[in-house]
C-alpha cells in the first residue's frame, strides 16, 4: 500500500510544480525555492514527519524535503546548542545531500562533455 | 532614395556576389542541408567552447563568402556582424581573424537584415565596394545566455523555439553578378507587453507586421509585387499571430507565399517546437535556400523580415516586457532589373 500513496503523494507534489511551471510561469528557480519553503513551512507546523510516514519516498524524494530537513537540523541543534544551534544546525541533516550533489556534479563535470 | 520615413531604395543596386553558409549536425538532419557550404557533425567543431564554435562557424561563412567570389579578402573594405551572446563577442572574435574594419551590431535576430541594409546602403553611397554581411548563432551557447545550460535539462513549453546552430554571410558588391539588394526598411521598436520569453514568436510578430505594412505602403506596391515574403523565425505561433494582424490591417498576403526561414530550415519530426530561432535562422535561410531559388529562376523577387527580440536574461528576470524589432530588405533577382 506505501507503493501507491508513494505514486499519489510523489506525483501530486510534480504536478503541483508542473502547475506553477505552465500555469504560473514561474521559473525553476522559483519553483524549486517555493517547494524548499513549503516543505520547512509543513516542517514548522509538525506535517511533514506524518507525510513520509504515510507515503514514505513519495515525501522524502521530491525536494520539499530538503526544507523539511534544514527545518530538522536547525531545531535538533538548537535544543542542544541553543540560538547558535540554528544556525550550525541548518545543514547538519542536509550535509550528505549537498556534499554529494558537489561530489557527482565534480566528477560528472570531469568525465563527461555535454553534447548541446 | 529615402522613400516615406524609413525605406531606403537603392538606386545602384547592391549585388550579393557570393554568400557562405556553415550549419551543425541538427542542421544536417533538418529539410534543407543542401542550403548549406558546410554542415559539422560535431556541436563543438574541436573548440574548448561552444561560443568559440560559433565564432569558428562565423569565420568559416565569411571565408566561404570569400572564396565563392572572385576577389581576395583584402579588398573587402568592411565586416558588419552580430549575434546574440554578451557583448557580440563571437563576432567581435571573428573580426578580430578575418582582420576586416568592422562594424558590430546588436538586433538580435534581426541582425542580419540589418546588417544588410547598412552593406547595400554604404555600397549605394560609395562608401565602399566590398562588404561582407553575416551572423552567427549556436544553438548550447544561446540556450546557455538566454535560458539553462542545456545539460541543466530544463523544460520547454511548446511556444518556445531551437536556436540554430550555424552561421550565414553574404558577400555584397557594388558591381557584379547576382541577386540584387533594392531596398530596405528599418523596423520600429514595437512592444506589446508580452512578458514570456519563451513565446518569443509571438512577440515578434506584431514587429513583423508593422514593417512589412510599412514596407510596402512606402514603396507602394501590392504584397504580390513580391514572390515571397519571408520572415525570420517567427515560428509557428508568430505566423499565425501575424497571419491574423495582417489580415485585420486588410494586407492580403496569400498563404504559400509568406514563408518563415524558421520554418523552413528543420524538418517535422526534429523536436524544435514552435520553429527555429536564432540570428542564423534567417541568414542561413535567405543566404542558403531563398537565394539559391532566384538563382534558379524560380522566384523573381523576395522580402526578407528578419525578426529580433531585443530582450535580455536580466530584462526578462526583472519582469520588463519583450521589444521586438523587424527589419525587411528586398532582394530581387539581376536579371529583370539589369
Amino acid at each position: 500500500m506505501i507503493f501507491f500513496w508513494a505514486f499519489v503523494v510523489g506525483g501530486t507534489i510534480c504536478v503541483i510544480g508542473q502547475i506553477l511551471f505552465d500555469v504560473f510561469k514561474l521559473n525553476p528557480g522559483v519553483t524549486l525555492t517555493i517547494f524548499v519553503i513549503a516543505g520547512a513551512i509543513l516542517d514548522g507546523l509538525g506535517l511533514y514527519d506524518p507525510l513520509i510516514d504515510f507515503a514514505g519516498a513519495g515525501a522524502s524524494v521530491p525536494i520539499t524535503n530538503f526544507g523539511n530537513q534544514l527545518v530538522h537540523g536547525a531545531m535538533q541543534e538548537a535544543e542542544q546548542h541553543g540560538i547558535i544551534g540554528v544556525v550550525t544546525g541548518i545543514f547538519e541533516v542536509t550535509s550528505a545531500g549537498i556534499s554529494a550533489a558537489i561530489i557527482f556534479g565534480v566528477i560528472g563535470a570531469i568525465i563527461f562533455k555535454p553534447k548541446g | 532614395m529615402l522613400t516615406g520615413h524609413r525605406t531606403w531604395i537603392y538606386n545602384n543596386q547592391p549585388v550579393i556576389i557570393s554568400t557562405g553558409t556553415v550549419g551543425g549536425p541538427f542542421e544536417a538532419n533538418g529539410n534543407i542541408p543542401d542550403a548549406f557550404d558546410i554542415l559539422h557533425d560535431d556541436m563543438w567543431l574541436k573548440q574548448s567552447s561552444f561560443e568559440k564554435a560559433q565564432r569558428t562557424m562565423m569565420e568559416e561563412a565569411a571565408q566561404i563568402a570569400i572564396k565563392n567570389s572572385l576577389i581576395q579578402k583584402e579588398q573587402v573594405k568592411f565586416f558588419i556582424s552580430g549575434d546574440l551572446i554578451n557583448q557580440i563577442t563571437p563576432s567581435n572574435f571573428a573580426a578580430k581573424t578575418l582582420d576586416i574594419p568592422y562594424f558590430g551590431l546588436f538586433s538580435a535576430c534581426a541582425t542580419s537584415m540589418e546588417s544588410l541594409a547598412l552593406s547595400a546602403f554604404i555600397i549605394n553611397g560609395d562608401g565602399a565596394d566590398y562588404i561582407l554581411s553575416g551572423t552567427a548563432s549556436h544553438n548550447a551557447a544561446t540556450e546557455k545566455q538566454f535560458r539553462y545550460p542545456t545539460e541543466y535539462g530544463g523544460q520547454k513549453p511548446p511556444t518556445a523555439q531551437w536556436t540554430v546552430t550555424g552561421a550565414g554571410c553574404a558577400l555584397v558588391a557594388k558591381n557584379g553578378e547576382g541577386p540584387r539588394v533594392t531596398s530596405a526598411t528599418i523596423g520600429k521598436v514595437v512592444d506589446m507587453g508580452i512578458t514570456d520569453a519563451f513565446n518569443m514568436g509571438a512577440a515578434m510578430a506584431p514587429a513583423a507586421v508593422d514593417t512589412i505594412e510599412t514596407h510596402l505602403r512606402e514603396r507602394n506596391v501590392d504584397p504580390t509585387y513580391y514572390d515571397l515574403i519571408i520572415t525570420g523565425d517567427l515560428g509557428h505561433i508568430g505566423r499565425e499571430v501575424s497571419m491574423d494582424l495582417l489580415q485585420k490591417k486588410n494586407i492580403d498576403i496569400p498563404e504559400e507565399m509568406y514563408r518563415d526561414c524558421g520554418l523552413t530550415i528543420y524538418r517535422e519530426g526534429q523536436p524544435v517546437l514552435s520553429g527555429a530561432s536564432g540570428t542564423a535562422s534567417s541568414a542561413v535561410g535567405t543566404y542558403g535556400h531563398f537565394l539559391k531559388l532566384i538563382k534558379e529562376q524560380q522566384v523573381n523577387r523576395i522580402l526578407v523580415v528578419a525578426t529580433g527580440s531585443l530582450h535580455s536574461p536580466l530584462s526578462v528576470q526583472q519582469n520588463d516586457s519583450i521589444p521586438c524589432i523587424a527589419h525587411a530588405v528586398s532582394i530581387e533577382s539581376g536579371s529583370d532589373n539589369q
